[in-house]
């Protein structure tokens, strides 16, 4: 059935779009990542303009976040105070991103240092949790239980705070510090952060892996919800029927995601999503490296 | 002395205009994009006019021309900069056509001489003016991405021309149609060079649902912005309620 979006102005295949939502809801509930990452070359790849996509795929990402949490609160997988201190620290990160982003643009080639960007981090960060996750993986099977609080720096700081959910007291600059980066990297790399705030909060705040999934997905609703807001106010690029079909397969898909997350162990749970992160990673460098069958592309802006 | 020249030229180009004459119709000058839309076939149609017989000599040939809105576009160019694949280079085309589509009677190469195609711009490559573009490879790459999208399409022999009277065409409109006015030109080419044209427009138009929710992203964005979050957030929240349901 195709159906004709009135903002791309392309017409696509609805039940694709329904299952490209599903697919990527799946992956945002097992594991407290947007999918921005996914969504938005999938998109490009069905012929959806690269800006539409972008912002649209931005109001996909909201819902089955928002659907996604749902799930965790019920399972007081959430540490809605955690979220909050991260949340403060991202959107202060978003903005000061918002002004490198301009800056960059100013200076040309902001293309490619996202890319690059893309390449080192999910790199360095997919290679790190991959290695880190089998070790756990492979204690865990010899029987031996993984000391969980270690202490390091972070500990520390003053401005102690209780963060229960998490069985945490850390001072809040950690968390706001980490909030701001990632804050940052999202506004510049355009996405909603989750790939980099999942394991950032895992290694650097040592949260337990179960409660960072929901709370991941908890601060996504927020920057995702005022990319939206943003995109659509002000470069008209949200396609509100794209969003549905998209978003009808991705709150069912996140859903079902959460179901299958809670069910796995949590060095599973890394090891997959370091492998994800790593076939993101191989993917973009690929691009970067072989030569484009097309060396040509077009731009409708001047 | 110039002008009084150009206009006896002018006078003498259009003299043999007046002994045939093109006639021509659309099965439909609008098109509605609904939310199922997925293409549409326009049949143009029509006949040439004459007060005398026919003259001797050249065949007579037919070409329809389609053209969606004009936009400026820009074509990038990738190459390889210390290892890795960038855009390196970008070229500013102008206007060109966000659809064009040249339905002819016989090979276009046979039928038009470049004069012809210059004045008129008739062929693809023509339509496209890419005024101040030195580098034709940006604009055969143009050519080349929009033909695989369908978005520019050349058929020879895709008129069916009568007994030198009759003729009709279809024009393919494919499902990734931008909103706008069509200009459609019906040429009558004996020898090389036109001696009738007509011209008329397809209109393309959102209606419905595609309508109110483009004019609502243009006219009320934040509402619109707005609106988009709240779809989100109830959709998120039904399918949990939903899966709450079965599963308790």
């Amino acid at each position: 059935m195709q159906i004709y979006l009135p903002i791309a102005e392309v017409s696509v295949n609805a039940f694709l779009l329904l299952g490209l939502g599903g697919l990527v809801g799946i992956l945002s509930g097992m594991f407290g990542v947007g999918g921005g990452f996914l969504m938005t070359p999938l998109m490009f790849f069905i012929g959806i303009p690269p800006a539409v996509a972008v912002a649209t795929g931005a109001n996909q990402i909201v819902a089955s976040s928002f659907s996604g949490v749902l799930a965790h609160l019920r399972r007081r997988t959430v540490d809605l105070r955690m979220g909050v201190v991260l949340l403060i620290g991202g959107l202060i990160g978003a903005g000061f991103g918002v002004y490198i982003f301009n800056l960059l643009r100013e200076m040309g080639q902001v293309d490619l240092l996202v890319r690059l960007c893309y390449v080192l981090f999910l790199g360095v960060i997919g290679a790190l949790m991959f290695v880190e996750s089998l070790r756990a993986l492979q204690k865990s099977r010899s029987g031996k239980r993984p000391a969980r609080k270690k202490h390091n720096w972070v500990h520390g700081l003053p401005l102690k705070v209780r963060f229960r959910t998490s069985g945490l007291y850390i001072s809040v600059i950690p968390p706001l510090l980490v909030g701001l980066l990632v804050g940052v990297l999202a506004a510049v790399m355009g996405v909603g952060g989750g790939f980099i705030m999942v394991p950032a909060m895992i290694y650097i705040l040592g949260m337990p892996t179960k409660v960072v999934v929901g709370t991941s997905l908890f601060q996504i609703i927020f920057v995702t919800g005022f990319t939206t807001v943003l995109h659509a106010a002000t470069n008209h690029t949200v396609d509100m029927v794209l969003a549905v079909l998209m978003l009808i397969g991705g709150v069912v898909g996140a859903q079902i995601g959460t179901r299958i997350g809670v069910r796995m162990k949590a060095e599973q749970l890394r090891i997959l999503l370091a492998l994800m992160v790593l076939l993101v990673c191989g993917k973009l460098a690929l691009e970067l490296l072989i030569e484009p069958a097309e060396l040509y592309s077009i731009g409708s802006d001047g | 002395m110039r002008i009084a020249r150009a206009l006896i030229l002018l006078l003498l180009m259009a003299l043999p205009a007046q002994a045939e004459r093109v006639v021509a119709g659309l099965s439909q000058a609008r098109v509605s994009i609904t939310t199922d839309f997925s293409g549409s076939e326009i049949l143009v149609f029509g006949a040439v006019k004459r007060e005398a017989p026919a003259p001797e000599g050249a065949d007579l040939n037919v070409v329809v021309t389609v053209a969606g809105p004009s936009e400026p576009t820009t074509v990038r160019r990738k190459d390889r900069r210390a290892g890795i694949w960038v855009n390196a280079d970008m070229q500013d085309i102008g206007p060109a056509p966000t659809f064009y589509s040249v339905a002819t009677s016989a090979p276009l190469s046979e039928i038009l001489s470049p004069e012809t195609d210059r004045k008129h711009r008739i062929s693809i490559r023509r339509a496209i003016r890419g005024v101040g573009v030195t580098d034709n490879n940006y604009i055969d790459a143009l050519i080349r991405i929009r033909e695989d999208e369908g978005l520019y399409q050349i058929s020879d022999r895709a008129v069916t021309l009568q007994q030198d009277t009759l003729f009709r065409a279809g024009i393919a409109l494919p499902a990734n149609l931008t909103e706008g006015a069509y200009a459609t030109r019906i040429f009558l080419l004996r020898g090389g060079d036109v001696i009738d044209r007509y011209d008329t427009v397809i209109v393309v138009r959102k209606v419905g649902l595609e309508r109110a929710l483009y004019t609502l992203a243009y006219d009320q964005p934040l509402i619109y912005g707005i609106l988009s979050l709240a779809i989100a957030i109830i959709a998120g929240w039904a399918a949990s309620a939903v899966f709450r349901y079965f599963q308790p």
